[in-house]
């Protein structure tokens, strides 16, 4: 047993480093100072970010590139503040990411004392679960719950909020008289015999059924089961954009991504399914559209370890509750291998049609479209990097045209849809994995958001390569500006710095390209080079993104490119 | 339709503010929340009827599970139990019309606990329609004011095993581990 006296704040930095923790991304200021003075102590590399809004990404990315959790640090007030917008995106996405924040001293608290806020109440309804710590004795027990509960069931963020006080006194450590104390669970959650017997018998008995695979695969670690669950039944997948790198894209079952922007032979087939198999995903609106017309003649088994999901937006037949890997071990064994050959056929059709009209079979009419630049930085990189993309346009082409192989390879902000979540999420990813080779590809909006983490990279020598997707707008409103607002472009035309000189202005290596033969050279140039590269591709200005179901419309009722130029990705 | 809802939570300070920050944020209509002590020091007790449409209780106690200061969630709209809430209801109360409202008032088997020249205090218990009932015949009288609490339900017969016992998963889950913390 280990015993001794330390202040809060060591106990903050020792419970750190037994967790495993070995780099935090954060801000110092006055109410997490004495934190910040006791760090220097102990082994724990600390990046120095330029808003906490990006350390909170930065953990995020750290977590969804690892695996593991990422933490992120703040002062009291606005550092906290700044903190929102990240940890709402953690949860979205359910992402593990712990983040700890300074307060005022506990005798402050209510006072409306100098960098004061509430940050627990705030945070409420945006974290898994959060700390108010007005005690060095509780920080351990805090730490280690915190932890636990970022990274267990369905994973998502924590917030620890430790007074200034609690930071600077002493207390004994103990750090096994620490371990969590978080009340058992209910008991009813793992599913009957009875739903595992009706599960296999339809899927049994479907002729024409379909896999959605969403995080919650990659979440659970249940790539291989969920490979072997498809082959044996020769069952198709389709991934949410969250569930892409979960299943190969070169597989021969694997159909590409779902939804809004999804494939126009995916959403069909959705449609056309007669069982659709939900694992580790929670029917977002993007994916399904209308559901008064979502996949009507379908049965719907939904694997998902969240109970509050199921009945939420789609009702299952079966549910079966639970961590997907443990309830696909159940179900393998007792599937009997099927073919499915004309439904997979058909589906085969399908993506026939759609591929002779896609961009890259097109001849070059001079213009550089974005779509070209994924696709060329997705041939030069063999599929292999880890891609961190924004939202936007960009961030469905990279989608569309990035064909990721491995779990983890790309990493994007989904369910919140956050403006400025790549370059961040992107530092956080290589500190994740430092071997990897990183590329964020962002918009020009989106970029301008974080930007100033251009100098956490700098200052922190990592090697990152940025591609700029430039098209002058802010594109995916302009293109529902195009589609539904009659082309009235309301502030979403941008007039950008010259990002070139921006990077170098950073220290950051900066290039332009305009044209497509330009593309792979610039590619092969940056991965040359040793060091961060920022590479500003401009774009196609007024491009859209194909097929689109529009808000609230049917799956397949989807608009497609009028003219010829661009449908949607190919096999390639 | 009404649903009610008895909820064990860890006795720990903001633990009603996260119960009804997820009511709001999921847009659960609360009628009534009451919260109070129970057997155990360190656990509470809460009380919530809550306007519901049919099939959506399952996602209410599936979202208040997550909660990680929540120990046990039953539903109760429609097992065998004892629900009662407490009103106090100042009524006008005129000497002529007092000998009739003190009658009223014994055969709701309520008790007046204030009398004035002007008003008196009816306090009453008993289940939501038994008070809805007393309300609607004292109303003539002039109602001056009234409070009342939520509900408190309790299931009949012997009580299950107790709340956040850690004995619950044992035969159930069998070999397999399944972290509840969602």
């Amino acid at each position: 047993m280990t015993t001794n006296i330390k202040t809060g704040a060591e106990i903050i930095w020792e419970s750190l480093l037994r967790l495993g923790v070995r780099t935090v991304f954060g801000y110092p200021g006055g109410a997490i100072l004495p934190a910040y003075d006791a760090m220097t102590r102990y082994d724990i590399h600390h990046v120095l970010v330029r808003h906490e809004q990006g350390a909170t990404h930065m953990a995020d990315g750290y977590a969804r590139a690892g695996g593991g959790v990422g933490v992120a640090i703040a002062t009291s007030g606005p550092g906290a503040t700044n903190m929102v917008t990240g940890i709402a995106t953690a949860m979205m996405d359910s992402s593990p990411i712990v983040c700890i924040t300074g307060q005022v001293g506990s005798k402050l608290i209510g006072s409306d004392a100098f960098q004061e806020t509430d940050i627990t109440g705030i945070t409420l309804p945006i974290t898994k679960h959060n700390y108010l710590v007005t005690r060095a004795e509780d920080i351990c027990r805090a730490i280690r719950e915190a932890f636990h509960i970022a990274a267990s069931g369905r994973p998502g963020p924590v917030l620890i909020d430790i007074t200034k006080d609690a930071q600077q006194t002493s207390c004994k450590f103990d750090w096994d008289a620490a371990a969590p104390q978080i009340p058992a669970r209910r008991p009813d959650l793992a599913p009957a015999a009875g739903d595992y017997a009706q599960a296999l018998e339809l899927i049994h008995s479907a002729r024409r059924p379909l896999i959605l695979a969403g995080h919650g695969v990659i979440l659970s670690g249940a790539m291989q089961e969920v490979r072997a669950f498809a082959e044996k039944a020769n069952i198709p997948i389709a991934m949410t954009l969250l569930g892409i790198g979960c299943f190969p894209a070169s597989h021969r079952l694997n159909l590409g991504m779902m939804g809004m922007h999804g494939e126009a032979w995916v959403n069909n087939a959705i449609q056309e399914s007669d069982l659709l198999l939900a694992f580790g995903m929670r029917f977002d609106d993007r994916v399904t559209g209308d559901l008064k017309k979502y996949a009507q003649s379908a049965k719907k088994i939904h694997v998902e370890i969240d109970p509050a999901e199921i009945n939420k937006v789609v009702k299952a037949d079966v549910a079966l509750i639970g961590d997907l890997r443990g309830v696909l071990h159940k179900l393998i064994p007792k599937i009997e291998p099927a073919e499915h050959g004309d439904w997979l056929d058909y589906i085969q059709k399908l993506k026939g049609e759609v591929s002779v009209r896609d961009i890259q079979n097109l001849p070059d009419d001079g213009h550089l479209y974005a779509a070209h630049v994924i696709h060329d930085l997705w041939r030069e990189t063999h599929g292999s990097a880890v891609v961190v993309t924004d939202v936007g346009q960009h961030q469905m082409w990279e989608a569309q045209y990035y064909h990721h192989e491995e779990p983890r390879s790309l990493i994007t902000s989904g369910g919140l849809g956050t403006m400025g979540f790549a370059l961040p999420a992107a530092i956080g990813a290589k500190f994740a994995r430092p071997d990897a080779e990183v590329w964020v590809v962002v918009g020009d909006g989106g970029f301008q958001m974080t930007m100033a983490e251009m100098a956490t990279i700098v200052q922190e020598k990592i090697d990152i390569k940025i591609a700029i997707i430039n098209n002058g707008y802010l594109g995916m409103v302009r293109q529902w500006q195009e589609f539904f607002y009659d082309r009235r472009y309301a502030s979403t035309p941008l007039l950008n710095p010259d990002f070139v000189k921006l990077a170098e202005a950073f220290g950051i290596r900066g290039m332009a390209v305009t044209e497509r033969g330009q593309v792979i050279p610039s590619v092969r140039e940056a991965r040359a080079h040793s060091g961060p590269v920022l590479i500003n591709f401009q774009v196609e200005q007024e491009d859209s993104v194909y097929p689109m179901v529009p808000a609230g419309g049917a799956l397949h009722a989807m608009i497609r490119r009028p003219s010829v130029l661009v449908e949607t990705a190919a096999d390639a | 339709m009404l649903n009610t809802i008895v909820v064990h939570v860890e006795n720990k300070p903001g633990v009603l503010n996260r119960v009804a920050s997820l009511c709001r944020r999921r847009a659960f209509n609360i009628e009534s929340l009451s919260v109070g002590h129970t057997e155990r020091p360190e656990v509470s007790r809460m009380t919530i009827v809550v306007e519901l449409p049919e099939g959506i209780a399952a996602r209410l106690v599936a979202n208040l599970y997550k909660l990680v200061n929540v120990l046990e969630v039953a539903d109760i709209t429609s097992a065998a139990a004892v629900s009662r809430s407490l009103a106090m209801i100042k009524v006008n109360a005129p000497p002529d019309s007092r000998p009739y409202l003190l009658q009223l008032v014994q055969v709701f088997r309520a008790r007046v606990v204030d009398l004035t020249s002007e008003s008196l205090i009816v306090e009453a218990t008993g289940n939501e329609e038994k008070i809805d009932g007393l309300v609607e015949v004292l109303r003539p009288f002039g109602i001056l004011e009234m409070a009342r609490t939520g509900c408190v339900a309790m299931l009949r017969g012997r009580p299950r095993a107790a709340a956040g016992a850690p004995a619950l998963d044992s035969e159930t889950a069998g070999e397999e581990e399944i972290s509840y913390s969602v």
